[in-house]
């Protein structure tokens, strides 16, 4: 059964916000937790983390940057088209209950996840301060809503052309040091950032959730291709995640096993691009 | 007068130098003549020793006689009575260690192919019958039932009860139906085009299959019951996880699990050109284990176009697990047996990626309490094999999913269900069965699981309509 795209919008020149039919997903989806879809029936599964959902309108939101085949694929259909395949929630939802003061720190489009993170947060009475980091103004998004969300609001962005220069660790230990006292930092972006977010938060000694997004196919538990090591334990990122304790993933690890197939996507866009002019 | 030949007729297959490059079926199947022969070796015994070496006991001296006959249809009567999936059951199941294990025939030379002709009876049917559905239409007796997976139990359960009259609606994680007959067995030793066949002829009969539904996550088992109005559920959910040995190295780029690397091959077609799948072009690979899904992955590596690919396992020859047939089928393809092997480590380069393997010898001691030989370490045998890509065969432990969200279900300590004869779990109206509640084990076991429980989830409802 295809599942229809209600509606598509362009956050940014590379980043997409698609609302997608699906009921049943969207009447279970929790922050944190993901789906995993197949656009055509010669399609690869990917995971993407479930950015909003509208039980009543029976819709689950997902936001993704057109960065290899599969999602130029997906980002380049047409509200009113379908994709093949929609499968979820799955993973485990973030853990947020008893939170008081959480900061919540997004780079790039992990601000898609780290949004509806916030926005849980906010609804459950919890004070909220985000940090947000983009290379330049022109990839900014969901700035709105973030600060609809939050306490405080911090802005970052690599060459100083909006918000703070500089990085999201920088404001994140700027304010600790200011005195903010946090029950948690919950960190979603790119590996690299997640690292050096829990190399800082783990001198304060302040708790630390990060969400690993690695390579998976089922996202059931069924082949283990998302296994990470936690803490010295292999676990996967399906099942036991995606959210894990900063301070105990193997992050280089990481890094290392999402760079597995870089070659042949790299390709695969290459040629995708060539044969559709993009 | 029967035909007192000793020797079965082998199978026709390709040969191993055109198996090697393709993915098309390694066994082509008897054609009539030669089928009709093998079925008049069949002593008709009067006391058929091979039914009861069939987990669903197939009236088999029945349907050979048919085939003998020249009564094909007959015999796919005779077989379908008991059997939800002939065809591929003719293929994937170890009639070695079943039905042609007891066979009389074999005392003095071999048994009768009761699987090769399984296969004939099937293939011709499927042939003919193309399109046509396999029965008068389904007549809905009120009761809905679920089943939670569409592999081997889940297919054979709502087979039975469909017949029965039963609505029933199959939920698959997956975007396929088929369970392991299409992620884990490859092409060359089990079509797909035949699931599909299956797997259609049930929705022609008025089955529901609804893919892309992890139960467990998009809906719960006590939803299923208390919001959807099924009165019962089969949980045949598989075996889920798979497991590593816990050696260094295992998170290098380059280790699969066999599920991984079987499902990027055959469910998601990684070796047709226009997948979108990606998956490592090996050269050299070693595969640990010695069961059926390790002959699987070394034989699908090899096909993927590796150079070299390995068999690793720590006991000899005698003690592997795999069908017979299937490591006579690897080693004429080319695989190399490394037995009495055990890894201790994978070492990568420096980025990260697999470049060889460093194994320890093995002698075998005692007997341990599977009752084979347990394999003991040879002190200073430390050695190592050069290879790109380690494919982890070593076995499954159940997912945990349903048993973490469904109140009430009892779980043995190593995560299966715990289910009696029948599939009655410790939740009314939950039934369950295959690898769910064994562990990993074979195709016509969890069929005959699902069976078993169909009669069951049957019994149950009339019972509790009955009061």
């Amino acid at each position: 059964m295809p599942y229809k795209i209600l509606k598509r919008e362009e956050l940014n020149p590379q980043v997409i916000r698609m609302e997608i039919d699906a009921p049943l997903v969207a009447k279970k989806a929790q922050a944190g937790q993901f789906i995993i879809l197949r656009v055509d029936d010669v399609g690869e599964r990917i995971p993407l983390t479930v950015a909003d959902t509208d039980p009543g309108r029976g819709s689950v939101t997902i936001i993704f940057q057109t960065v290899g085949k599969t999602t130029l694929k997906l980002g380049a259909k047409s509200e009113g088209d379908t994709i093949a395949d929609f499968v979820g929630p799955l993973g485990r939802a973030t853990e947020t209950e008893g939170l008081k003061k959480v900061a919540v720190i997004g780079g790039g489009v992990g601000c898609a996840i780290a949004y509806p993170v916030a926005k849980k947060l906010s609804s459950i009475g919890c004070t909220v301060h985000s940090i947000v980091g983009f290379r330049n103004k022109d990839l900014v998004i969901l700035e709105k809503e973030f600060r609809e969300v939050s306490d405080r609001y911090v802005l970052t962005s690599d060459d100083g052309s909006v918000g703070e220069k500089g990085l999201v660790t920088d404001a994140l230990k700027r304010l600790i040091e200011e005195g903010e006292a946090y029950d948690e930092v919950i960190a979603i972006g790119p590996l690299i950032m997640m690292k050096f977010v829990a190399r800082l938060t783990k001198e304060y000694g302040i708790k630390t959730v990060v969400s690993m997004n690695p390579i998976m196919i089922d996202g059931t538990g069924m082949c283990g291709g998302c296994r990470l090591s936690v803490g010295g334990e292999t676990k996967f990122a399906c099942v036991d995640g995606p959210d894990f304790d900063g301070h105990q993933v193997d992050f280089d690890e990481a890094m290392a096993r999402n760079a597995a197939y870089r070659d042949f996507e790299t390709r695969e866009r290459d040629e995708y691009c060539r044969l559709y002019g993009k | 007068m029967p035909n007192m030949q000793k020797e079965k007729h082998p199978m026709p297959t390709r040969s191993p130098e055109e198996r090697r490059k393709t993915f098309g079926e390694v066994a082509l199947g008897y054609d009539e003549e030669t089928a009709v022969s093998e079925a008049e070796r069949c002593l008709n015994c009067r006391n058929p020793l091979c039914m009861q070496g069939c987990p669903v006991m197939i009236r088999i001296p029945e349907f050979i006689r048919k085939v003998a006959e020249r009564d094909y249809e007959g015999a796919y009567e005779v077989i379908s009575a008991s059997s939800s999936l002939p065809a591929v059951c003719g293929r994937v199941c170890p009639q070695e260690t079943q039905c042609e294990k007891t066979c009389v025939r074999g005392l003095k030379g071999e048994s009768v192919a009761i699987g090769r002709l399984e296969r004939f009876v099937a293939d011709r049917h499927n042939a003919l019958s193309r399109g046509k559905g396999d029965r008068a239409p389904h007549v809905s007796n009120g009761h809905k039932v679920a089943i939670v997976g569409s592999g081997p139990s889940g297919l054979a359960c709502a087979g039975d009860l469909n017949r029965l009259g039963y609505d029933v609606t199959i939920f698959e994680a997956l975007h396929v139906a088929g369970g392991v007959l299409v992620y884990g067995i490859p092409e060359f030793r089990l079509p797909k085009e035949i699931v599909k066949r299956e797997t259609d002829n049930l929705t022609e009969n008025g089955v529901r299959i609804e893919t892309n539904v992890v139960v467990g996550k998009t809906l719960t088992i006590d939803e299923l019951m208390e919001e959807e109005g099924f009165e019962a559920v089969f949980v045949g959910s598989g075996a889920g996880l798979p497991r590593f040995m816990s050696i260094p190295g295992e998170n290098l780029k380059g280790v699969y699990s066999a599920n991984e690397y079987l499902t990027r091959v055959n469910l998601m077609k990684a070796y047709l050109p226009g997948s979108d799948t990606p998956i490592r072009h090996a050269k050299r690979v070693a595969v640990v284990g010695g069961g059926n899904v390790a002959m699987d992955a070394a034989r699908s590596a090899l096909r993927m176009g590796a150079e070299e690919v390995s068999i690793v396992y720590r006991r000899g020859e005698e003690e592997l697990p795999a069908r017979r047939e299937e490591v006579e089928h690897a080693k004429e393809e080319g695989i190399v047996f490394r037995l009495l092997t055990n890894p201790k480590e994978i070492l990568g380069d420096e980025k990260g990626e697999v470049k060889s393997i460093s194994c320890v010898e093995m002698t075998l001691g005692e007997p341990d309490s599977s009752g084979r030989r347990r394999p003991v370490e040879k002190e200073n045998s430390l050695f190592s094999i050069d290879v790109d890509t380690v494919i982890m065969a070593i076995g499954t432990s159940p997912n945990p999913l349903i048993k973490s969200t469904t109140k009430g279900l009892e779980t043995q300590k190593w995560g299966g269900i715990v289910a009696d004869e029948d599939g009655r779990t410790s939740r009314p109206g939950v039934f369950a069965g295959g690898d769910a509640v064994t562990g990993a084990a074979t195709v016509i076991l969890a069929m005959g699981a699902g069976k078993k429980a169909a009669a069951a989830i049957d019994a149950y409802i009339k019972e509790k309509h009955a009061g």
